[in-house]
């Protein structure tokens, strides 16, 4: 029962904070509201018993992908200028939205007809790190795993490419 | 988990990506696009993470720190690419950026 609670408390601050992302005339107001949502979102993920996905949330998401973020903003200095587009009620303002609420439809829709299934036995270790370091580097992921290391290599190597003035 | 059920998680996913697409197709600025698309990505994790704890397998998870993985090389080149486009035509906003639309 305290559990439903907290998860419903954390998702109520997770959804707001979203819309606020989209909706926020700043974009450092809409940056630091996504790192409000994704902190309520790494409590949701300690609620669903995935620690160490909160905690990776915490550390990459909130901590290393926002604060270039942040950094960006402030180095373009975008403080003004952006007007909010649900202002002049544009065409495309009408097709986002109209699109965004018919997928609302649908995902809740194919919602209301999954089966009630009771979550299954988990093991005790089950979302630390020595058992998804197990479940990574025992299974089949072991490939993917070096794959997404050459990813972000590559991913480091372009970035400093792209923004370097002469290469 | 066995407080809430998987339905109610996913309804949250369900809000989260809706808000998501939303920002990527009203929005203007490039920034703002970029951030409802990490909102997109999280949302799916969300459901990553349920299902995981719904099957009592790993696969979702290691599923969800892949996604974060790809977030961050997405983030770092998509960012250099907005720093590359303000660098030449002094704007982020999408509207002016038709280069392309032949």
């Amino acid at each position: 029962m305290f559990e439903a609670v907290l998860f419903y408390l954390f998702s109520l601050v997770a959804i707001v904070s979203g819309v606020g992302v989209v909706t926020m005339r700043n974009p450092i107001a809409s940056a630091l509201s996504l790192v409000v949502c994704f902190f309520f979102l790494a409590a949701d993920y300690v609620l669903l018993d995935a620690h160490f996905v909160a905690v990776i949330q915490i550390l990459v998401y909130a901590g290393a992908i926002m604060v270039l973020f942040v950094f960006v903003i402030m180095l373009l200095n975008l403080r003004h200028g952006d007007h909010l587009s649900f202002e002049d009620i544009g065409r495309r303002s009408v097709v986002g939205m109209g699109t965004a609420g018919l997928l609302a439809i649908g995902l809740f829709t194919a919602l209301g007809q999954l089966p009630e299934i009771l979550p299954a036995a988990i093991p005790a270790d089950y979302g630390t790190i020595a058992y998804i370091g197990r479940a990574l580097f025992e299974g089949p992921y072991l490939l993917p795993f070096e794959a997404v290391s050459a990813l972000l290599t590559v991913a480091v190597v372009g970035a400093v490419v792209l923004a370097k003035k002469e290469i | 988990m066995e407080a809430v059920g998987l339905v109610p998680v996913l309804a949250v996913s369900a809000v989260l990506f809706v808000t998501g697409v939303a920002g990527v197709l009203t929005r203007k600025n490039a920034l703002i696009v970029f951030m409802s698309i990490e909102l997109m990505l999280n949302a799916v994790n969300l459901s990553f993470v349920a299902f995981a704890r719904q099957s009592g397998q790993a696969d979702g998870m290691i599923y969800a720190v892949f996604v974060m993985a790809v977030a961050a090389a997405e983030a770092a080149v998509g960012l250099a690419l907005v720093i590359l486009l303000f660098r030449n035509r002094v704007t982020v906003k999408l509207d002016d950026l038709d280069l392309m639309k032949g």
